[in-house]
């Protein structure tokens, strides 16, 4: 059960948090040196979005911290508003028709609370199968009663998506503040704080972003699907997942890992982060093309930001208390 | 403004996660009609709290008399919005709602009308009711402001009471006037093709 207990005590944590910052401050500067200099040497575009993503950033890491201040119930409720944020935006983009209104409303506001309620409680056994087991059944027959049968199959597989993607899978972030955890080397239980595992986590997922885009950037040449992302090619995923492991290995100190154990995690998180990129492009590129219209503009946003999180953390979580937890129940 | 109207504002605003844009058209306090597309219960409650502060106070919503006054609560937010109640079934000579709509309005308040008479549930906007051009007639200093209200359906259709926290989109666009000779059809036409545009910007 939940305690709100002060995560920020580990040394360890604290270090990582500050270097965070650190690198934090320094983005935010040099994003405002480089649109200060106004002489067409610098792409306004891509300055732009290189300035929305630190203020992503600074977004995450406000969410990190005030988690680790709350405790993991505070953390908890923070993830389940940009949940229930990210499934409006979901939902806002994905058609629906009339018949599929109350099956939504048990969605937004049963399903999504609940799953996190769950989380809050450490209820292992139900967080982990109520929405794609429970909702899975549910989704199809609740649409089912409302009478309309027109792409019954689509309209049911895209709610459970975007519950499964913006619920279930992010849900499992705040999860990883409760796993109680042991080192590999001895069995001991682990010193550290859950917090820095966090944090290690959120900044693993980000810097695989970062850095398969830089690469892509510098010697991308091969698209691996064109249809899908313009953007990502194979030099870019093949140099992000190796610098994001040695990142990753470099900061092992935070973690219960040893050094290639935190090699491993970080090459996976960069693996599924790139997995949830593409999906996620994928569901943009194809309601982009079939219905331009209907997408409600200004709205895409934190969607953008949390895909990778999304996909990485299910199997970050799973590993990490299939291998380090010290009672696996 | 009135608490229960406070409140209800910030839940529409809330629930219909409505981002608003002003295309050339300014939040100014002149006397205005905004008129907008019918797609759901909440259109003129999430509209009306769209709108600035200063002009949601001096903005009167027009709504049917039959619906607002059916039950005690809904007497209450009708008068805590300061709704200008119109009656659909019984329109009678001597009591016109046109005139009663210009009464309402002063000379310090705007208006916020559904053209369409009812909701609409099809995807189209169905053909604009007359009232728009006579009030136009009878005031031609008004601007007229198009709005088009977009994904409310969705956040609350017609027939339902939960509403889904979707997001929606308010566009207001740049007012229009009643021409000099212009025919009532080819007014209430263009009228509508004003709201039906904003859909595509």
């Amino acid at each position: 059960m939940l305690a709100a207990t002060p995560l920020l005590d580990d040394v360890r944590t604290q270090w990582l948090v500050g270097i965070l910052l650190l690198l934090l401050v320094t983005a935010s500067l040099l994003g405002r040196l480089i649109s200060g200099q106004a002489d067409g040497t610098v792409n306004v575009a891509q300055v732009r979005t290189f300035r929305h993503r630190v203020r992503t950033w600074w977004m995450m890491m406000s969410i990190l911290v005030a988690s680790f201040i709350l405790g993991p119930i505070g953390a908890v409720v923070l993830f389940f508003f940009v949940s229930f944020w990210a499934l409006r935006e979901f939902i806002t983009m994905t058609p629906t028709r009339g018949g599929d209104h109350r099956t939504l409303f048990w969605v937004f506001f049963a399903f999504t609370p609940l799953q996190y309620v769950l989380i809050g409680m450490n209820e292992y056994s139900l967080f982990s199968i109520v929405i794609p087991v429970y909702a899975s059944l549910f989704i199809p027959a609740r649409i089912a009663i409302s009478g309309d049968e027109k792409r019954f199959l689509e309209r049911s597989a895209k709610i459970h998506v975007g519950l499964l993607i913006c619920v279930y899978a992010l849900s499992y972030t705040p999860a990883i503040l409760q796993l109680d955890l042991k080192t590999r080397v001895d069995g001991e239980p682990w010193k550290g704080s859950t917090a820095g595992l966090l944090a290690f986590f959120v900044l693993i997922t980000q810097a695989g972003d970062v850095l398969q885009y830089g690469w892509g950037k510098l010697v991308g040449r091969r698209i691996i699907a064109p249809k899908i992302n313009a953007n990502r090619s194979w030099e870019g995923l093949i140099g992000g997942i190796c610098s994001t492991s040695l990142l990753g290995s470099l900061l092992w100190w935070v973690t219960p890992f040893q050094v290639w154990e935190a090699a491993l995690m970080s090459m996976i998180i960069a693996i599924m982060g790139f997995a949830g990129g593409m999906t996620m492009s994928a569901i943009k590129r194809d309601r982009g093309v079939q219905d331009y219209g209907t997408l409600v503009r200004g709205h895409l946003g934190v969607l953008d930001r949390i895909d990778s999180l999304c996909f990485a953390a299910p199997v970050f979580y799973h590993l990490t208390r299939h291998f380090f937890a010290t009672t696996t129940s | 403004m009135k608490l229960t109207a406070q409140v209800l504002s910030l839940a529409a605003k809330l629930i219909s996660g409505a981002s608003v844009r002003w295309l050339n058209c300014d939040p100014e306090n002149y006397q205005r009609i905004y008129f907008a597309n019918h797609t759901s219960h909440l259109d003129a409650l999430v509209l009306w709290a769209s709108l600035p502060r200063h002009i949601r106070t001096l903005t009167r919503p027009v709504a049917a008399r039959d619906y607002w006054e059916k039950t005690r609560l809904r007497r209450h937010i009708a008068s805590q919005l300061n709704v200008v109640l119109i009656d659909r079934k019984d329109i009678k000579v001597h009591k016109s709602p046109v005139k009663f709509m210009i009464d309402a309005m002063g000379e310090t308040h705007s208006l916020i009308v559904f053209p369409e008479g009812s909701r609409n549930t099809g995807e189209e906007m169905i053909a604009f009711k007359s009232g728009l051009y006579h009030l136009a007639r009878k005031r031609p200093d008004l601007e007229l402001v198009p709005v088009y209200m977009d994904n409310l359906n969705r956040v609350l259709p017609r027939g339902e009471f939960l509403p889904v926290p979707l997001l929606s989109c308010i566009t207001i666009g740049p007012p229009i006037w009643l021409e000099n000779d212009e025919k009532k059809m080819d007014f209430l036409e263009r009228a509508r093709e004003s709201v039906q545009r904003l859909k595509e910007v």
